[in-house]
This record gives C-alpha cells, structure tokens and sequence, in this order.
C-alpha cells in the first residue's frame, strides 16, 4: 500500500528549513506559500528520506474567493504520497511559479490549468492554451463562467 | 579438364509421358470449336436495342454501389464504425471496405464523434476537399445534437448540421454497427433517386 | 560545398490516419529529421470536468464511459472508487470480483486495439488490426451479455455493479478463457520475430526509466523503460491483493519493448481472471444506498492502474449531491509528456513509430 505522509510532520520539516512558508498543515496535506513553492517542492523532491519524484497530477480548484493548485507527489522509491497545495487570493491576475523544472510531468498540466482556470505559471517554457483556441473569452472550470 | 564419366541417371517412367501426351491429344480433340461467349445475349440484345435504362439509373446504381468512406472519426464512435469494417460485420459487402485518408478520393462522410467548435474548421476543409457528388452520414448522437455533451456550449458543436449538410441521421451513443449499415442502406436508397440529369434543360437546349 | 537548409514546419493532423483520432503535431523538421515536434490539444474537448460539476454523482458514470472510450470498464471503476473513498461506502465481495473480472477483461481488449493499431503505424496495414478486432468482438460480446451496450458499458455503480452476471455469462467466458491463450501464441508466431517490426522498432524512440519518472509517464509505457511500478501491486486497490500475478517489465524502452510489454501484461491478465472466476462468491452485488449519495465535506483521490497507465479521479465534495470538483487524471495526456524527448533525432516515419506505440485515445486527452 501507498502510505499517505503526514502533512504535519513534513510541513515542520519544510518550516524548519523555510521559516514562514507554510500556511497551515493536517493530517491530509499542506499549503505552502506560493513564494516558497518551488524552494518547498524541490526540498521535498530531493531529500533523503522523502524523494518524492512522482508528480502524479497537478489541478486546481476554485473556491471562489481563492484558488487552490493542488499537487499529488508520491515516491516510487519509498511508496508514499504527499498532498501539497498553494493558493492564490488574486483573481484577475493568478500567478504561482511553475514546477516544470523539477518535475517535467507538470509540463502539459500546468498549461491545462492555465487554460481552463486563468492560474498563470512564471518560467514555464511554454504558457498559452492548450484545449481552447486563442481569443477564446473566458476560463470554463471557473466557478462563475457560465 | 577430364570430364568425368557419367554416372547411372535415373530415367522415368515411359508412361508418365504416355499420360501427359493423351492429356493435350483430349484437349486437342475436345477444342476444334470456340467456347461461346456465355453473355453473348448482351450483344444480341444490344443490336435489338432494347436494352434501356436511364441514365440516372445507371449513373446512382454505380455511384451507390461503392461508397468510399473518408477518415473523419472524432470520437468514441469510430470504435463502432471500424467494428463495422471490421471482419464481423464486414462493410465490404457493399462496397465501401476502403478508407480514404484523402477526401479528394472519397464520397461520403461517416461523422463518428463529437463536434467541438475548435474541430469545426477542419471538418467544413475535409468537406469542402471531397469531390462532387459527396453525401454525410451524422453517426451517433453527438453528430446528430451534441448528445450529452451538448450542455458544454462553450465548446462542443450541437449537431454537424451548423458545419455541413447532413444526409442521414443514424441516433445512439454510439450505434450499433448493424444500425450504422441500415443508415447507409438508407442512404443507398436516397441516392437511388437522386436526379442527375435535368431533362427539362437538355430540351431547351 | 555545404548546402545552406533551414528546417521547416510539417503539420500533422488533426485528421490523418495514424494520430489516433483527432490529435495534432506541429513537427519541425530539418530534411527528414525530426528537430522538434509541439503537440496541439483541445480538438475532442467536450468540457467533461465542467458538466461533471454539474450532475449528481450517479449521473457522473455515463460521462466517464466516454473519455478514454475503449476501456470504458475502467474509467467506471476508477470514478466509482473515487466515489466510494469519499462517501465511505462498503462494496459486496460479489462485486468486487465481477469488478475485476471486467477490468481485466478491458484491459486485454484495450490492449490488443493498442498493439493492433500500433502494428498497423509500423505499415502492416489493417491486417493485424483485423486480427485484433476479431478477439475484441468475443470481449464485447460479453461486456453486452452484462450492460447491454457495445462500447460505452456503464455498469459499474457506486457500491457495486448495476446488475449481477447472467446466467450465461460464466460459460461464455470460460470459453473465451479457453480459446484466448491460443490467439496469444497466434500473435506471437506471426509478429514476434517478424523481420519487419524488429527492424522498425527496435531500438527507436528509447525512453530512459529516469526520464519517464521525471515526465510523470505511467502504465505499459513506463515499465517499459524497466520501472517496476504497477499501482495493482503497489497500491492494491479493490481486491488485487487477493490474486497471484506478475509484473513484467522489459529492458532498453523502445517501441519493441512497448509493444512486448502490452503482450505480456494480456497474458498477465488472463491469470487474473482465472483466479477470480474460481474465487467467484455468490451474494449481493450492490449495496443497500440512497439514490443521491450525499458525501461528506472533503476530497479523495483514487487511481487504478488503467491500461494506459495510471488513472485517478480527484473528488472536491462540498456536500451537496454534486462534486463540487471533479479532475480527471488522464494517463493519455500525461505519457504524451515525453513524446518531445522521445521524438527528437528521429525520422518521419520514425515519429508515427514512437507516437504509436505510447498508446493514446483522445478523448482522455482532451476530456
């Protein structure tokens, strides 16, 4: 069985290392500052112990005052799994920095999230839409498009 | 060079060519006279005159008669419509075995899939690229209103019928292939009646 | 005397016979070589995560049938589970097998379309895809004994199946389970040493097992490349833990190995179903559940190990009797990751190779 980390005790790791980045943690999963995102991911990516070098799926949600981007990492190594999320409380312009540099997986999502929900991901080599053509008004999965 | 000298051959039997040699005598025998030409009658016919048609008839009997499929396959559909090219049940009884991936080679259009608003130009060019006279088969009911995608507005296309003309309406999610090859009877019979020929105009003329 | 080139842009798609459907490459070309290729989404994009916000958790079931539509069992199965860790719901050990018995039987029609159509990619046109499509009609053939439908099967339910077994489906299967080994050792006789495909895809458009890690790829394409990673072994879902199988992995990860891994996993397969048709309980195959299922405030993320690789439904429930989000995590799309690293270098024809051989329906692409 995959065994589901526990957000608290690796959002103390991270806080260790980056004091400030986590907004809050449970049992489930961790939110981390969208600031610290990348420093987050690439800790928990490479070290020892955790190598968490899946991404297994990146999507956002939206919550209507916030969005939240949720990311699935787990370990082929070790068999475990990790919930990380950021939010974004800007909701003309949303902007998170992008994770393709570690995991290239993230690659086409990313680009799908920045379609259907507006999230812009800096230093992604490739940002624009990928299922709606441009000019298209509008980002479908957002709760107030009709 | 010595030549060697030569060893015990085996030769066969006498017989053997006795039997191939009575073989051509028959035939030989049996062939003074030219087969007739079994359909000779066409001819006699012919030089009574009284084989008539029109040339409508002619015309739509060959045209219906081998219907070349372009490739346009959206969608889940086209696991039904390959099933009905597939060895059970067999589209090469009518004639339409092949599948064009040119549209300049083909004559009808089976639109097995959705329809998105991003696809709708490429499919109104393959329409367009089909040479003359074409007809299209809307396959499914994503083809025919947008089925249960159709409350996606924002992408999807409700029915082919807003891109191009649609001859034959075939309903299910998807159809089976049996459906699929009683709409192409249906259409065989729509072609069957089509007029080619505007007697009206010659006479004019 | 050098000659000047300059590359130039060669598109491809979205109609063409050898995308799969309606899938497009931007590919830049240098002569014949392959310099870079840009895939372009979107042609099949029905919205299917919007609408799915909008119907009740039943309602969803239809909508997964239609997005990787060759194996429809198995998108029943992953939203159903998904549904089920989120509601807390408890699934009779009858349904649990026949669960597994169809997503196993999917798995192996699934994967002879995959090999079928990656065959005719490799120029033995339709022949081997006729070949595949006769086995595949006997699958249907049984998927219609249970749901009634051809393609689109929704029979699965959250808690259970919709119906149990017919009287004459246990027959009709052993007979398949009797009649397929056969086929196996047929496609075997005729492809394996074929001169052909050997020289057509051995050793073209290898995929590193570092890479495909990095490129988040899963299924028969990752273990492939030699990662010895099966979501039925490693996260046992349903009652997987209860059956004895292997997971082959192959060696170098080039289309050969691709092909070779699809193979074997069928015969995989089959075991599984013969373990499960003789552990096959009789009791209910539903469970006792309100007709809106009402799920707790929260969110659950459950995936099986789909013939494409790994395929996960990510459930938002705020609840009310619709998800408040539904993301689908397409395999598809996720393996098309490393089709740019995969392609570079490559010729023309060796493109249509490699894009074969990943595997893709478009409509888990584009959903």
């Amino acid at each position: 069985m995959t065994i589901p980390l526990s957000g608290k005790d690796v959002a103390s790791k991270i806080e260790e290392k980056f004091p400030g980045s986590v907004v809050e943690s449970s049992q489930d999963n961790l939110v981390v500052k969208g600031n610290f995102l990348l420093d987050a991911a690439r800790f928990l990516r490479d070290t020892e112990g955790l190598d968490l070098d899946f991404l297994n799926f990146v999507t956002a949600v939206d919550y209507y005052d916030h969005f939240e981007v949720v990311y699935w990492l787990s370990s082929l190594e070790h068999n475990h799994s990790l919930t990380i999320k950021a939010r974004c409380y800007d909701r003309e312009n949303p902007v998170l920095p992008s994770v393709v540099g570690l995991w290239q997986g993230a690659d086409l999502q990313e680009r799908e999230i920045f379609d259907l929900f507006g999230i812009k991901f800096e230093d992604h080599p490739n940002m624009k839409r990928i299922f709606l053509w441009e000019g298209f008004a509008g980002h479908p999965l957002r709760k107030d498009f009709i | 060079m010595e030549i060697k000298p030569a060893g015990k051959y085996i030769y066969s039997d006498i017989e053997l060519d006795r039997e191939e040699g009575q073989v051509i005598e028959d035939l030989k025998a049996n062939s003074q006279e030219p087969i007739p030409d079994p359909d000779r009658w066409l001819d006699e016919k012919l030089e009574q005159n009284i084989l008539l048609t029109t040339v409508d008839a002619l015309i739509n009997w060959g045209r219906r008669s081998s219907l070349w499929t372009a490739i346009c396959f959206p969608a889940c559909c086209a696991f039904e419509m390959i099933a009905a090219n597939g060895p059970r049940f067999d589209l090469a009884r009518f004639g339409m075995e092949i599948l064009r991936a040119s549209p300049r080679q083909a004559d009808l259009m089976i639109t097995a899939g959705t329809l998105t608003w991003k696809m709708a130009p490429n499919v109104r060019r393959i329409y367009n690229q089909m040479a003359e006279p074409k007809w299209v088969i809307a396959m499914g009911a994503c083809a025919i209103s947008g089925g249960i995608f159709a409350s996606a507005e924002y992408a999807v296309v409700p029915g082919y019928n807003r891109i191009i003309p649609v001859d034959v309406y075939v309903p299910g999610c998807p159809p089976r292939p049996e459906a699929l090859i009683y709409g192409i009877q249906m259409l065989q019979q729509k072609i069957a009646r089509r007029k080619n020929i505007d007697v009206r105009k010659l006479l004019e003329r | 005397m050098a000659v000047r080139t300059e590359p130039f842009v060669l598109n491809m798609g979205p109609v063409h016979p050898s995308t799969h459907g309606v899938f497009r490459m931007r590919a830049t070309l240098d002569g014949e070589v392959v310099i870079d290729i840009e895939p372009v989404f979107g042609y099949l994009h029905r919205g299917i995560e919007k609408l799915a916000e909008q119907r009740t958790y039943t309602g969803i079931t239809p909508l997964t049938d239609r997005l990787d539509y060759i194996s429809s069992m198995s998108n029943n199965l992953a939203y159903c589970l998904a549904v089920e860790k989120l509601a807390g719901i408890k699934v009779p050990e009858r349904a649990e097998y026949i669960r597994v018995i169809m997503a196993e039987l999917q798995r192996i029609a699934a994967l002879l379309i995959a090999v079928g159509a990656f065959l005719n990619d490799c120029g033995a046109y339709f022949t081997p895809f006729l070949y595949m499509f006769r086995e595949r009609e006997r699958i249907v053939d049984l998927f219609e004994m249970v749901s009634g439908q051809r393609l689109t099967y929704n029979y699965m339910r959250a808690g259970g199946v919709s119906q149990d077994l017919p009287e004459e489906f246990m027959p009709a299967l052993r007979k398949f389970m009797d009649m397929m080994p056969r086929f196996m050792d047929e496609y075997d006789r005729l492809l394996m040493q074929n001169e052909i495909l050997i020289a057509r895809a051995k050793g073209v458009g290898i995929l590193t097992g570092e890479q495909a890690i990095n490129c988040s790829v899963s299924g028969p394409v990752l273990r492939a490349s030699g990662v010895n990673w099966d979501i039925r072994k490693a996260d046992p879902y349903s009652i997987y833990d209860r059956f004895d199988f292997d997971i082959p992995t192959q060696a170098t990860g080039d289309c050969y190995d691709r092909y070779r891994q699809r193979v074997e996993e069928m015969r995989q397969s089959l075991r599984i179903i013969r373990q499960a048709m003789e552990q096959l309980p009789s009791g209910p195959v539903r469970a006792e559940l309100p007709q809106l299922i009402r799920p707790p405030t929260g969110e659950a993320y459950a995936r099986i190990e789909a013939p494409k690789g790994e395929l996960g439904f990510y459930l938002v429930s705020d609840n009310s009797i619709a998800p408040y989000r539904c993301h689908i995590r397409p395999p598809s799309l996720i393996n098309l990751t490393a089709l740019r690293d995969m392609v570079r270098g490559w010729k023309v024809a060796d493109l249509i190779i490699i894009f074969g051989s990943i595997d893709i329906t478009v409509g888990e692409i584009d959903r």
